[in-house]
């Protein structure tokens, strides 16, 4: 596990409430992140998890509270949602590649588009994401080509192609068969001591104690518990841990 | 019934007919170019969160798809010149077909965007890319794609419609057919040979489009 720098933050989330209509689906959240700081976030279905990762790069809005990502306030209203986003990357369930284009163009499209570079540049960064995830020998395929495993990893690349300071992850893993869960836990694992900033929204125990600097456990719409992965998964201090984690442990 | 068929009259009119299918491609194609891309244009108005851009997409597309297309062709040929617009009969055919197939385009690629998964648009809008951005380049393709064949149906019934301009003299098929029964009063010869060659057009056309789909759209579905 690498070494964090306590002292910077990476997102500063303060009192952050967020309704959908009349359901409050975040409470009063405030989370501290440094910079270089793996963060596994779990909980029940549909205590907020995703929503909570989503106000980070203003796929969500919020209505109380301040989010700052790198030291940088996320106005309200999103007016610099991209500038925060480019500091950012986000890995989704359903991995989300364009299926119009090639494995070599996903990862190219917004380099061109945002970053402005050569096609030249592009290309070299994207091949060198796409050999560290080891799948540069698909390049020219397409999407509905590669299996789920393999689909998610040039997610992960096109994500790194941006450059981000920090990654956000959703169940990347979840919509995967068993068989192909590893190679993107291993892709993850490597990127993480690389000393990326990380949250992740996952149910892979293991994988929260080979990289989490801490655990957060979140149920309808609060923090509940947050600790690192020893203290968490030995001795949790909620009952409402213990009975989450008994129900995902027991299979 | 001694009515004795000949066609020999048509046959010997093959120039003008030839010019004719030239006309009909001509002014279907620009139509359907034209069409396309301002029913694109009222797509995205019709989808704005501008609430007075909808209103006007919504009015105008309701207003086409509402009136008959004869009215519409004599309405910009014989109506617009009060206004100082004069235009040519094969310029006012253009527009009138463009205005019309705007109209029904907007609603085929409306329906082609809003097929398209809403985390296609979060990982453009994560990736930092523009709502201009995000459209053209990762919802266009694949919307298109989606009503491909909607879309080709709509422009060989357009290209089938321009038969109606012949009734303001766009020289297209319909037209030098008119033309030629005046002269011969073959009727019935006429106009089968012209249904005929409507009918070898579509398929053409058909084929063309499906063409066009299988390079456009060669990437390999989910
Ligand atoms: N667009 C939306 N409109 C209304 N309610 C929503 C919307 N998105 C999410 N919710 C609700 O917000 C709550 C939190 O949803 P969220 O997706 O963040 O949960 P989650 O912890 O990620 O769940 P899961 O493990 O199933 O992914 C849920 O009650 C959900 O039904
Ligand atoms: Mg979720």
């Amino acid at each position: 596990m690498s070494e964090i720098a306590k002292s910077e933050k990476a997102i500063d989330m303060i009192g952050v409430n967020k309704w959908y209509g009349s359901l409050q689906v975040l409470k009063g959240i405030n989370l501290n992140v440094a910079r270089g700081e793996h963060i596994v976030l779990c909980g029940p279905s549909g205590s907020g998890k995703s929503t909570l990762i989503r106000c980070i790069n203003h796929l969500e809005e919020i209505q109380e509270g301040t989010i700052f990502v790198n030291g940088t306030q996320l106005s309200q209203s999103g007016a610099n949602a991209d500038h925060i986003r480019r500091d950012v990357g986000m890995v989704f369930q359903q991995f989300n590649l364009f299926p119009h284009l090639t494995v070599l163009e996903n990862c190219m499209l917004a380099q061109r588009r945002v970053r402005k570079v050569s096609v030249a540049e592009a290309r070299e960064k994207a091949m060198r994401h796409l050999e560290r995830v080891h799948i540069a020998e698909q390049a020219l395929k397409y999407p509905a080509q590669l299996s789920g495993g393999q689909q998610q990893r040039v997610a992960i690349a096109r994500a790194l192609c941006m450059d981000p300071k920090i990654m956000l992850f959703d169940e990347p893993t979840s919509a995967l068969d068993p068989e192909m869960v590893k190679e993107v836990l291993d892709t993850m694992i490597s990127l993480a001591d690389d000393g990326i900033t990380m949250i992740c929204v996952t149910h892979e125990m293991g994988f929260a104690r080979a990289v989490a600097h801490r655990v957060i456990f979140m149920d309808r719409g609060e923090i509940i518990e947050s600790a690192e992965p020893a203290a968490f998964f030995g001795n949790p201090s909620h009952e409402r841990t213990r009975a989450f984690l008994s129900q995902i442990l027991d299979h | 019934m001694n009515y004795t068929f000949d066609f020999s009259p048509v046959l010997a009119a093959w120039p003008t007919l030839l010019e004719g299918v030239i006309g009909t491609l001509r002014m279907s194609s620009l139509s359907m170019v034209f069409g396309l891309s301002l029913g694109i244009v009222f797509m995205l108005m019709r989808l704005s969160n501008q609430k007075v851009l909808r209103i006007i997409a919504i009015g105008y597309i309701e207003l086409i798809r509402n009136t008959p297309i004869l009215v519409q062709v004599f309405f910009v040929f014989f109506g617009m010149p009060a206004i100082g617009i004069r235009l040519s009969g094969e310029q006012a055919a253009i527009l009138a077909m463009t205005l019309n197939c705007a109209a029904y385009a907007a609603e085929i690629v409306r329906g082609g965007v809003q097929s398209i998964r809403p985390g296609q648009i979060e990982a453009g809008r994560a990736l930092g890319m523009h709502t201009a951005d995000i459209y053209r380049f990762i919802v266009f393709r694949p919307a298109i794609r989606a009503v491909y064949p909607a879309l080709c149906s709509q422009f060989i019934l357009m290209m089938l419609n321009s038969s109606l301009v012949s009734s303001v003299s766009a020289e297209e098929l319909t037209y030098f057919a008119q033309t030629l029964d005046s002269q011969t009063f073959r009727s019935f010869e006429i106009y089968l040979t012209l249904g005929v060659i409507y009918l070898v057009l579509s398929q053409f056309f058909s084929a063309a489009l499906s063409m066009i789909g299988r390079v456009y759209f060669s990437y390999p579905a989910k």
